[in-house]
């Protein structure tokens, strides 16, 4: 995939302000994710937190993007808005042409099993299963059958280069490779986007070096990927970074553009 | 979520925290082990009073004209003690009227019966035995065989010769390590020939069924069992069933007309089968099963309430994997089915081990009480069923608040 390609969508500003624009249709089949005009508010104790004020956020297939920002600036809430663990109080949320923000728990759930692979700081594995049986969950719960299930399981780890860690538990295995299961199982179910809360969180340097490497590969394979970090260096592994601020967009830009201004080549 | 998978996913909890799980099964297990104990021991007496005591004195598909009851059990007042004891004898003189009205094919037997002091030249002291005399069919119906020697010879019968058949009991007391058959057994004096040992009979609660003696009716020892013309019972056997009660009535209709009986009065004799020998203790036998499921429930209700708390506290535990899952795409009702599994496979897999201890409760009571013990298939279905059951209605609240938990919430738990 060329360069060109990647950078499109950000070429095509009016593209995206008319996708956004047109409130309560789908949009077209390009766009996995088109959020309009999301707002979250908490009630925490008699005072309303306001945690996302309006985002207009597209995002194309294919898309590898970093949404940044410092903490209380809404980040994790849209992330738990993009990955349906969260509703807007208010707007539109389309997920690969369906319309997410008016789904029932039980839709939400499907749609997280079969559109969202999370990968999240503290990796989540289950402590007592094998790397095989963390990577099978989202399959079972897609009614796979066993055979299958395992069939793909390893093929997902595999792809993670941990072909010889399936039998080990977590506790068994490095943070790097623990993030590498975690991947392999948001992978397995082939989801239209992987969503990575601060993947890299709970990582030494080397080993943050060796997951954005995993990343970096997923993406050039087609994968859609959203990162959602504070760490600028990070960020720029991607191609688009999405800077939020008090619940609000404050920046969305390429990474040549992000990388300009960090004042660091690439 | 496949059930066989969640089947697994539970066992394997239990596995992990062997102790805790041991802890949280006891109450059910409890529950479970004295309701099989229950069921068996029930069970038991109950096949042991049909076969084995009832049987022992009630020969199949017959009956027994008695002046009154041989088996009484059950509560019965005064009056009813005063009414037996003025009911009248049944005569050598009945057996002829009321065994020529009964149709061909129907067996029957003259009995009288008495303890009597016995001695033999090989002990010291004498002792009592159940003295029978009877007439010829006596053995067909009972379905006696002699072990060595052989059964009376018509002519025996007839004339009443001094012969008599023992019992293994008499035989092991009187003759010790001896044949008996061709010795004698004195009885008042006069000493009988042995010409028959019958096959062992067995005991019942502690009563043994083989320290008898059968003499002819006309043998001289009729005169010790009952007084001249007097007789303790007709025994009758019918060849199938179904014609046992039609005897009874006509045996019935015999006797009353006998007796000079109007049809307001009652009878004043009773015709005893081995059902209305039973009736009692079927009253008695809901009872104890009354009492045997209720004691249980105490144990399987605080069971129920240990296995909740578990349940609670395990909910506690595993928010975080609980969010895992949810975050992974398990629905309300996956959560759920997992939580309610698990605890159902919790109180099955106590229900189990209630069952394998209640048996060996059971066994160990039989061993060391008279009180038999028999395993019955169905209180083996019952108890698991039950401990299913329990594990469902314990874990039903504590799934429901698993599955009600939010995914973010869940998540961010320690």
């Amino acid at each position: 995939m060329s360069q060109d390609t990647i950078e499109a969508p950000l070429g095509a500003t009016a593209e995206r302000q008319a996708v956004l624009a047109t409130s309560g249709e789908a949009p077209g089949k390009d766009w996995v994710i088109v959020t309009r005009g999301i707002k979250r508010e908490y009630d925490m104790g008699g005072e309303i937190v306001r945690a996302l004020r309006g985002v207009d956020l597209a995002i194309q297939r294919n898309e590898y993007v970093a949404i940044m920002g410092p903490s209380g600036s809404g980040k994790s809430t849209l992330m738990n808005v993009i990955g349906c663990l969260d509703t807007p109080n208010e707007g539109e949320y389309w997920l690969n042409g369906a319309r997410v923000s008016s789904m029932s728990d039980d839709e939400l759930a499907r749609v997280r099993n079969k559109e969202i692979g999370f990968v999240f700081q503290t990796f989540n594995l289950l402590p007592r299963a094998t790397a095989l049986h963390n990577v099978e969950l989202p399959l079972v719960y897609a009614g796979v059958g066993s055979v299958e299930r395992k069939r793909r399981a390893r093929e997902a780890l595999s792809r993670v280069q941990l072909d010889g860690r399936m039998d080990h538990r977590p506790n068994e295995l490095s943070g790097g490779q623990r993030q590498r299961v975690a991947i392999a199982r948001a992978l397995v179910n082939n989801p239209s986007i992987l969503l990575a809360d601060e993947p890299t969180g709970n990582l030494d340097s080397t080993t943050s070096q060796e997951i954005m490497r995993v990343f970096e590969s997923l993406a050039d394979q087609g994968q859609t990927v959203i990162m959602v970090t504070h760490e600028p260096d990070i960020a720029r592994h991607a191609r688009r970074v999405v800077v939020l601020r008090d619940g609000l967009i404050a920046s969305d830009e390429r990474r040549s553009a992000f990388v300009e201004k960090l004042g660091v080549t690439v | 979520m496949p059930f066989l998978d969640a089947v697994r996913l539970a066992l394997q909890q239990i596995w992990v925290q062997k102790l805790k799980s041991f802890f949280t099964l006891l109450g059910v297990m409890i529950g479970v082990t004295f309701l099989i104990a229950v069921v068996s021991i029930v069970g038991g007496m109950s096949r042991y009073m049909t076969e084995q005591l009832v049987g022992k004195i009630m020969a199949v598909n017959s009956f027994e004209l008695r002046h009154r009851p041989n088996i009484n059990m059950g509560d019965h007042d005064d009056n009813y003690w005063r009414e037996l004891r003025r009911r009248p004898r049944i005569r050598e003189s009945d057996i002829e009227p009321v065994t020529s009205a009964l149709p061909d094919g129907v067996l029957w037997a003259a009995v009288g019966t008495d303890n009597l002091a016995a001695s033999s030249r090989y002990v010291s002291k004498p002792k009592g035995v159940t003295a029978f005399t009877v007439t010829d069919d006596y053995f067909t119906i009972k379905r006696m065989e002699p072990v060595s020697g052989r059964l009376f010879s018509p002519q025996e019968f007839e004339r009443g010769m001094p012969v008599i058949v023992i019992g293994q009991d008499v035989a092991d007391y009187f003759f010790p390590a001896l044949d008996p058959v061709g010795r004698e057994l004195t009885i008042r004096g006069i000493p009988y020939q042995i010409v028959g040992l019958m096959e062992k009979q067995g005991s019942a609660f502690g009563f043994s069924f083989d320290k008898f003696i059968v003499a002819p009716q006309k043998s001289t020892i009729n005169r010790y069992v009952n007084a001249h013309g007097v007789i303790d019972a007709i025994m009758i056997q019918t060849p199938s069933r179904e014609g046992l009660l039609s005897a009874q009535e006509t045996v019935r209709q015999v006797m009353r007309a006998r007796h000079g009986l109007r049809p307001s009065q009652k009878d004043d004799f009773a015709l005893e089968t081995s059902d209305s020998a039973l009736e009692f203790w079927n009253k008695i036998k809901s009872y104890l099963v009354i009492a045997g499921v209720a004691l249980p429930a105490i144990g399987l209700v605080v069971g129920a309430i240990v296995i909740m708390n578990i349940m609670l506290v395990a909910v506690a535990e595993r928010t975080r994997e609980i969010g895992i899952r949810k975050s992974l795409g398990a629905r309300r009702r996956d959560i759920m089915s997992q939580f309610l599994v698990e605890s159902a496979t919790l109180s099955t897999v106590g229900a189990a081990l209630g069952v394998a201890t209640g048996f060996a409760f059971a066994k160990l009571i039989a061993a060391v009480t008279p009180l038999p013990a028999a395993v019955e298939l169905w209180s083996v279905f019952l108890g698991v069923g039950i401990g299913a059951g329990v594990g469902i209605i314990a874990g039903a609240y504590p799934a429901s608040r698993a599955s009600r938990l939010d995914p973010i919430t869940a998540l961010r738990a320690e």
